[in-house]
């Protein structure tokens, strides 16, 4: 086996339980496509939920459910939150700035705390990356833990949310050619969305960028490398747009931001060498005029908005899914 | 003191080529002889040494023992008796110490810490700028004449190219070794891992190859300029093995040496974000580790290191980018040399080399061989012998190797240090 099929083999044992069902959402790589598929069809089923006129399901009820953010985010883990309420559970959301816990015995003080306050399921966010299969590998067995981004690492929901977009739209992902363009080198996102396409089988993965801001040997993970954008748009269906951070200005990953826009910019012209019926879409939160035009953001083939949508209903598949493995195997254990 | 006679064993000595079934006879801590017993030699104890090996005991050129300044990692005392119980009766302690060897006091300290546990010989690193900040030189001349065996900057590079050319020449003014570990700086800068494909799958900031062979070239370079003799300490990466090998074949003096852990895990071990496998200079590829292992084969580094380093159990309980890196390496380093030389098919003489008289000559020590009027540190060992390694019986203070459950060929049966069974 292969240095990189060994540390996917590794990762998948974790999150796994014993019948190979999803005990922790940590990562997508190693996961398989019978399995993503089980969440993308349980969240198409709850994402109906938003439409009754009491926007509940009692599948959660008497969870606690801990948002655990070592990293400032209100987008994701307000998606999380409202995911777990429209699931009945309760919620507890602690913000814990990374400066008070940068070693890691408080982090698992603070692990151990919260466990003996008898909470169900961590859904995580933390700068470092691996910092969830960490922790999962340090909770009681009956805890759920859910990765909401680990440093470079994953961001399995929002991957799941964003080929749940792609499936919604495409249908079929056996077709499909997905251009991710932008900063993949410190992206969990594009990380987790190459893996999660190639497991449901996409026909081509793209990444576009320039070569100071894509990992080494980042073909490895079964994608096309460009570094010029028209090329890499030329008959996509799918463009997926990452938000390139501030501080990558600083330093010398790149000469500046109007540099960027021009070279990696999708602007209404760019956006022309794709297909004509291509989806844009884009994790947010945006940086209009940085690395897309406002008029595309905006535009008929974004699906920006949806995919926020989306989100909820993913983030529920995936906590039902988790917490039900979970509770049976706690079950099954006792 | 005793008599000791070692009857039957199959002695293997390095420095003078001997693999021969014979007799070691051992009085007042040193060898008497081999073979015939000298005159009038009458043996308190007897050692029946059928099928057992008859090697010197170890020397380590780089290890790290906690004290001073890191007492809860390990201790002189708890981690020299750890190397010596581990078969290495002779090791360098690397100068990153709190405070850091650049003065005679702690030099001394260590002697006397050492003097006072009584297990494995203890030569200090000095270190080779105030502080390793790599702007004012350390005393070096005073240093080597209060007993240290080398100089180093340890894992702190000297980015001043011109503080770095000085240290070099001045050393070289004094003929003591200078152990250079190779990194830019800038680009080993936030790194944990080798820069590869494990590394963006798991998503860990890496360290790339060029930040060895990078400082490898500037460092040949100066040493084509000014002479001066180094030895390049714990090379990771074919690269670097191939910079060392070219310089070697230019003429210039230099030398180099390889950690063991280098020699057996891989990138691939870091799956699951392992991080016992967290450790600098990182494990690298496999084809990097292979390179490794032929640079040994064929003299390319002449020895092999520990590069031991004991951990707090705190210190790898976090996500990995967060741990510290380092390898408790003295349990497992006699085992995995045998093991190493086994899967290379390396003769008894060729895997010992390495790790006892090719490093006690770099750093000018009577240590590392079998010879008639030196110290009697001998290691009777079980070649054949398998085991489960088991953190939980380890010597050392710091639990943190990531050999658990590994299952070893070979096996220490007793150690004597200067004629005394451990």
């Amino acid at each position: 086996m292969s240095a990189t099929r060994l540390a996917a083999a590794a990762i998948r044992d974790i999150q796994l339980d014993g019948d190979g069902r999803l005990r922790h959402f940590l990562d997508v790589d190693g996961l398989d496509s019978v399995l993503l598929s089980e969440i993308l069809d349980s969240a198409e089923h709850l994402r109906g939920v938003a439409d009754q006129q009491v926007k509940k399901v009692p599948l959660l009820r008497g969870k606690t459910v801990v948002n655990l953010f070592f990293e400032n985010s209100t987008r994701t883990r307000t998606t999380f939150e409202l995911a777990a309420k429209r699931l009945s559970a309760d919620v507890l959301n602690m913000n814990i700035a990374t400066s008070a816990t940068t070693k890691g015995e408080s982090l698992l003080d603070t692990l151990r705390n919260l466990q003996a306050m008898q909470c169900d399921m961590f859904v995580v966010r933390h700068a470092s990356s691996g910092a969830a299969h960490f922790i999962a590998q340090h909770v009681a067995p009956h805890i759920s833990v859910i990765n909401a981004g680990d440093g470079w690492h994953a961001h399995p929901t929002q991957a799941m949310l964003d080929v749940f977009t792609i499936r919604r739209h495409k249908g079929d992902f056996a077709p499909l050619s997905v251009a991710i363009v932008g900063d993949i080198l410190h992206s969990r996102v594009a990380r987790s969305q190459i893996h999660a396409l190639n497991a449901l089988g996409c026909a081509e993965v793209r990444v576009v960028g320039p070569r100071t801001l894509l990992p080494r040997d980042v073909e490895s993970l079964g994608v096309r490398v460009f570094h010029r954008m028209d090329a890499g748009l030329e008959g996509c269906d799918v463009v997926i747009m990452l938000r390139l951070q501030r501080e990558r200005m600083q330093g010398a990953l790149l000469p500046s931001a109007d540099e960027y826009y021009n070279e990696f910019g999708l602007t209404a012209k760019r956006l022309a060498r794709a297909r004509p019926d291509a989806i844009v879409m884009h994790p947010g939160p945006t940086n209009r005029g940085v690395e897309i035009e406002a008029g595309v953001a905006d535009g008929p083939q974004s699906v920006i908005l949806e995919q926020v949508t989306n989100g909820i209903a993913v983030r529920m598949a995936v906590m039902s899914l988790c917490m039900g493995n979970a509770a049976r195997g706690a079950e099954l254990g006792a | 003191m005793s008599r000791l006679t070692i009857r039957g064993g199959r002695l293997l000595d390095p420095a003078s080529g001997r693999d021969e079934i014979a007799d070691l006879h051992i009085a007042d801590g040193q060898i008497a002889a081999i073979g015939a017993p000298p005159a009038g030699f009458d043996a308190d104890e007897h050692i029946e040494a059928d099928g057992l090996w008859v090697a010197p005991g170890l020397v380590d050129l780089w290890a790290r023992l906690g004290e001073p300044g890191h007492e809860q990692r390990g201790t002189i005392a708890s981690e020299s008796r750890a190397a010596a119980l581990g078969g290495i009766t002779t090791l360098a302690c690397a100068p990153d110490t709190d405070p850091v060897i650049d003065e005679t006091a702690t030099v001394e300290l260590i002697h006397h810490r050492a003097a006072q546990a009584g297990y494995a010989r203890v030569h200090p690193i000095g270190a080779l700028t105030r502080g390793l900040e790599g702007r004012q030189l350390a005393e070096i001349a005073t240093l080597r004449a209060a007993g240290c065996v080398a100089m180093s900057n340890a894992d702190t590079p000297i980015r001043d190219t011109r503080v770095l050319r000085r240290a070099m020449e001045y050393a070289a003014s004094f003929a003591i070794p200078l152990l250079v570990n190779p990194k830019d700086a800038f680009l080993a800068e936030g790194g944990c891992a080798h820069e590869g494909p494990v590394a963006t799958r798991l998503g860990l900031p890496g360290i790339p190859v060029a930040a060895e062979a990078v400082a490898m070239a500037q460092r040949l370079e100066l040493v084509a300029q000014s002479g001066a003799r180094v030895h390049f300490s714990r090379l990771s990466s074919a690269r670097g093995v191939d910079l060392l090998r070219q310089a070697q074949r230019d003429g210039l003096p230099v030398s180099g040496d390889v950690a063991i852990h280098n020699l057996h895990f891989t990138e691939a071990d870091l799956a699951g974000y392992d991080a016992l496998c967290h450790v600098l200079p990182p494990l690298r590829s496999a084809a990097d580790r292979d390179a490794l292992r032929e640079a040994v084969a064929d003299g390319v580094l002449l020895a092999i290191c520990s590069n031991h380093a004991p951990l707090e159990s705190d210190a790898k309980l976090a996500p990995f980018p967060q741990t510290e890196p380092g390898i408790s390496a003295f349990d497992a380093m006699l085992p995995l040399l045998l093991q190493l030389g086994e899967e290379m098919g390396w003769s008894p003489l060729q895997t010992l080399r390495p790790a006892t008289r090719a490093p006690a000559q770099l750093l000018g020590l009577d240590a590392g061989t079998l010879a008639v009027g030196g110290a009697a540190d001998v290691l009777l060992i079980e070649p054949r012998a398998e085991w489960i390694f088991s953190r939980a019986a380890m010597h050392s203070r710091g639990r943190n190797s990531p050999c658990e459950g590994r299952s070893l060929r070979g096996r220490l049966h007793r150690v004597l240090l200067g004629g005394r069974s451990l």
